[in-house]
């Protein structure tokens, strides 16, 4: 398992560093001595690539005589604020929409007064540090991309400025606790979060979260909890990666990949943010006994029968089993 | 109103550095931090060229579009400045900048950047005007005294032209005029989008 992360960590990385090296060429001489050659090489130079000239300063950033930036901020500025934005205020609205059509999914036998348990302290430990440090980095991070249209207007420049000062540095910190969850959480969970038969029937049940009375089979984790176990996991790790190359500008990849870098960092961030949205509407309105899960460690038995009824079976067989 | 531009003459720039020195000198510019640079292409081969740069104060500043605190403002000269108190140090205005024109002191751990610095065209900032709070922070405020950049001041050539865009474009036509022929005022078409090109010096234009 460790050994899928590192790969993905690496192919994130090795798709970069491609991006990066195709500008490695950056270090071109203009083709000819001729003046117009000389204007039309400079005026072409492409989108993300740097093109130098030679100085007698040490630090050879001095060299840059152009490079192309008008692409990156008007794709930042543009679609990823209108579509990111969009696509957010969707979210919300469609899961309000979703509350009042469907209400609270119910235990449908009642509550049965017995717990069982569900999740360990550690367990618990992990979700939180991940989940507190994800909302953290998602408030911040939102700041950073849309606090100028949103925020800036209501508060005032001062006020604003020292919001974000602070937000950035909240930010580049909590990071660090965030890829600590994410390690731990993959370490933990992956043995549950693995393909397993009744996936696709849960699916195609929906997971029954449109009917009542209708309770799909599902093992400790449903697959629609494997899906966002995987979401986390994937998309996270991949904003990790493109963040802690924020954090050491041009260490890793010259100015291609940083702007490419900063667009994925930014549009994968603000999709985990929709799908983290959901994954709390049902993890504390949506469900009635949902999250005593995280909360205290223990589950009422009816809702754990009803949702996890392979996972209900598992632990008891166990117990009768350790019993004898 | 004026509207002030930069513009370097790599027909006449030796690469003396001259302007390099009097912006470092004029605006006590820290450690590391390189306001002005002259650019060599093709160095020691027929065809050399020197461009001297910095910042260009562009029409439509793609460093202010991106700017997530919007710590930029454009002078009735435009000339483009910013707060060094809103400043975050995100770093996206280097990113946006065709030039490369904001520069940042290593302020922590890692790559964690200070406050950006950049060429001001010796106009200062939002603090008062000669105050020790301005010049500390921005360096000297030489556009409230009346006087232009010292750069071009300097200019041991007078590649470097710095000042009001049409007066500035008036004397490069008259130098294009003169050679006869013209490579174009490096730099125009991408910071004010003028109609300035390559080749349309009279010489050109005729054939």
């Amino acid at each position: 398992m460790k050994i899928s992360v590192l790969f993905r960590i690496l192919a994130v990385a090795a798709m970069l560093a491609f991006a990066g090296s195709l500008t490695a060429s950056a270090q071109t001489t203009p083709p000819a001595a001729n003046e117009k050659e000389l204007l039309e090489y400079l005026k072409q130079c492409p989108p993300g690539q740097t093109c130098n000239g030679r100085v007698s300063i040490p630090d050879q950033k001095s060299a840059t005589l152009v490079q192309n930036g008008r692409m990156w901020q008007e794709r930042m500025e543009g679609p990823v604020k209108r579509w990111g934005g969009w696509f957010l205020i969707a979210v919300v609205v469609l899961l309000a929409l979703f509350y009042f059509v469907r209400g609270r999914v119910r235990i449908d036998s009642g509550e049965s007064g017995q717990r069982i348990q569900r999740f360990t302290g550690f367990e618990r430990f992990v979700h939180w540090l991940t989940a507190t440090s994800f909302i953290l980095l998602g408030l911040t991070g939102l700041n950073i991309r849309f606090g100028r249209s949103v925020l800036l207007p209501l508060v005032g420049e001062d006020s604003f400025a020292s919001l974000s000062q602070l937000g950035k540095t909240v930010h580049n910190f909590t990071s660090f606790a965030f890829i600590a969850g994410l390690v731990l959480m993959l370490l933990i969970w992956i043995g549950h979060n693995l393909p397993a038969k009744g996936d696709g029937a849960w699916l195609g049940a929906g997971g029954g979260i449109l009917k009542k009375g209708v309770h799909p089979p599902a093992g400790k984790f449903n697959a629609g909890q494997k899906l966002i176990f995987w979401a986390v996991i994937l998309l996270g790790g991949a904003i990790a990666v493109t963040g802690l190359m924020m954090m050491f500008p041009f260490y890793f990849a010259p100015l291609a990949g940083m702007q490419l870098a900063t667009f994925l960092h930014s549009v994968m961030a603000i999709i985990l943010i929709g799908v983290i949205l959901a994954h709390i509407y049902i993890g504390t309105i949506g469900m009635q006994g949902a999250f005593d899960a995280m909360g205290t460690g223990q589950v009422d038995l009816n809702w754990a029968k009803e949702h996890h009824s392979r996972w209900v079976a598992e632990m008891q067989g166990r117990k009768a089993g350790a019993a004898e | 109103m004026a509207r002030m531009k930069f513009l370097c003459d790599s027909d006449r720039c030796i690469e003396c550095n001259a302007c390099v020195t009097a912006c470092k000198n004029e605006n006590e510019v820290p450690w590391g931090i390189n306001r002005r640079r002259v650019v060599t292409i093709n160095d020691g081969k027929p065809g050399e060229k020197s461009i001297s740069m910095a910042c260009m104060h562009c029409t439509d500043a793609p460093c202010a579009a991106v700017c997530p605190v919007d710590c930029f403002y454009k002078t009735d000269d435009g000339v483009v400045l910013h707060s060094k108190d809103l400043c975050i140090g995100c770093g996206y205005c280097f990113y946006a900048c065709p030039f490369g024109a904001p520069q940042y002191p290593q302020a922590g751990n890692f790559g964690s950047r200070g406050k950006m610095d950049k060429c001001t065209f010796c106009a200062g900032g939002p603090e008062t005007d000669f105050s020790a709070e301005e010049f500390e922070k921005y360096g000297s405020n030489r556009l409230a005294e009346g006087k232009l950049p010292l750069c071009a001041e300097m200019c041991s050539t007078k590649a470097l032209l710095a000042g009001d865009g049409d007066i500035i474009a008036a004397i490069y036509q008259e130098r294009v005029t003169k050679r006869g022929y013209g490579s174009g005022a490096w730099g125009w078409a991408t910071a004010y989008k003028t109609g300035v090109q390559a080749g349309q010096g009279p010489a050109e234009k005729k054939g």
